[in-house]
């Protein structure tokens, strides 16, 4: 039961975390496709789906085949630095040290770019969408790459970290491109707050496991350590706010 | 800038960003946890501990950076990841 639970975490990581990309990525490749021409926008973001598949198809079946211990340490390690990230820029955006990030407002950025750029015409490649698109795409889907590799391989499950993220890059990709409008809606920045949340915690999990430690409850000490990191993160964001406030009313006071 | 350097320029960023103290922390967290594990010590708690401080004291270093309030200026890096 705690096995599944740990399966259903993972799952719910790669998924939101291919969300939180595919949206970034579709508001460039639609800001291109709906100002320059959808043809070499489209091409941009295709080839640079196969450059994601092909990294994917190199390094998948690689990283299968090193011994789980060691693996663990190196992943839960990247993990950890990589999820700290996430959660640091998520506890900044939150408290207000950060901007939040706004689609509508890197859309309406992408589009004027587009708009200044030189070129297009239809019987030839639009070189300038092909590259932004193909940038864009491959940028932000390398992150999905990342964690569906590492995610995958600490759990032995691979392929079915590639399926949840391919099938979730599917839907949103699929519902962006019919409204043809950025994906503003989604709760990007907290989607992010979550998966900071989640890739700190396997992190945590897989590192500590790797190094020679046995969890108490095994599995089942994934979800209290997703409490703790949770609590605490949430914890730093209302403490920053409320440091952020004050400083504000000290700088306001006559 | 070579094509190397922006190629290792890239992935430094992608992977530490733009604060290496963690990056550091974690590896001795995890060699301190191994060390521990070694000697037959299970310090199951080591690394949420670790991990959790490291976060708070980039947080600290981030927003002392802009302790007027205002919102903290990331680099370019920054935004890859995130």
């Amino acid at each position: 039961m705690p096995a599944l639970k740990s399966e259903i975490l993972l799952l719910a990581a790669v998924a939101l975390a291919t969300t939180v990309e595919m949206v970034e990525a579709l508001t460039i490749v639609l800001a291109v496709g709906v100002t320059r021409g959808w043809r070499s926008a489209l091409m941009g973001a295709g080839c640079s789906l196969l450059l994601l598949g092909g990294v994917v198809v190199a390094f998948g079946p690689a990283v299968v085949h090193i011994p789980l211990t060691g693996l663990r340490i190196a992943i839960g390690g990247l993990l950890l630095v990589f999820g700290v990230q996430w959660l640091r820029k998520a506890v900044l955006r939150a408290s207000g040290y950060k901007a939040l990030h706004d689609e509508d407002a890197t859309y309406a950025s992408e589009r004027a770019a587009a708009v200044a750029a030189p070129g297009g015409g239809a019987a030839t490649v639009d070189w300038y969408s092909f590259t932004v698109s193909l940038k864009g795409v491959f940028l932000e889907g390398l992150e999905v790459v990342f964690i569906v590799l590492t995610f995958g391989a600490s759990q032995n499950r691979v392929a079915l970290s590639a399926v949840t993220a391919t099938v979730t890059a599917l839907v949103v990709s699929t519902i962006g491109l019919v409204i043809r409008r950025p994906l503003s809606r989604i709760p990007e920045n907290s989607l992010k707050f979550v998966v900071g949340i989640l890739l700190t915690t396997f992190g945590v999990f897989w590192s500590s496991e790797g190094a020679g430690i046995r969890w108490p409850g095994s599995d089942g000490a994934i979800p209290v350590l997703l409490l703790v990191v949770a609590a605490t993160s949430l914890l730093l964001a209302g403490a920053l706010r409320h440091q952020r406030a004050r400083l504000a009313a000290t700088r306001t006071a006559p | 800038m070579t094509r190397a350097r922006r190629f290792g320029h890239f992935w430094w960023d992608f992977i530490v960003g733009d604060d290496w103290v963690v990056a550091v922390g974690v590896v001795l967290g995890i060699s301190l946890t191994w060390l521990a594990a070694d000697h037959g010590e299970n310090w199951f708690w080591l690394m949420p501990v670790i991990v959790l401080s490291l976060l708070a004291a980039s947080l600290r270093r981030a927003t002392a950076r802009g302790s007027d309030g205002s919102p903290v200026q990331c680099s370019e890096g920054q935004e890859v990841t995130g």
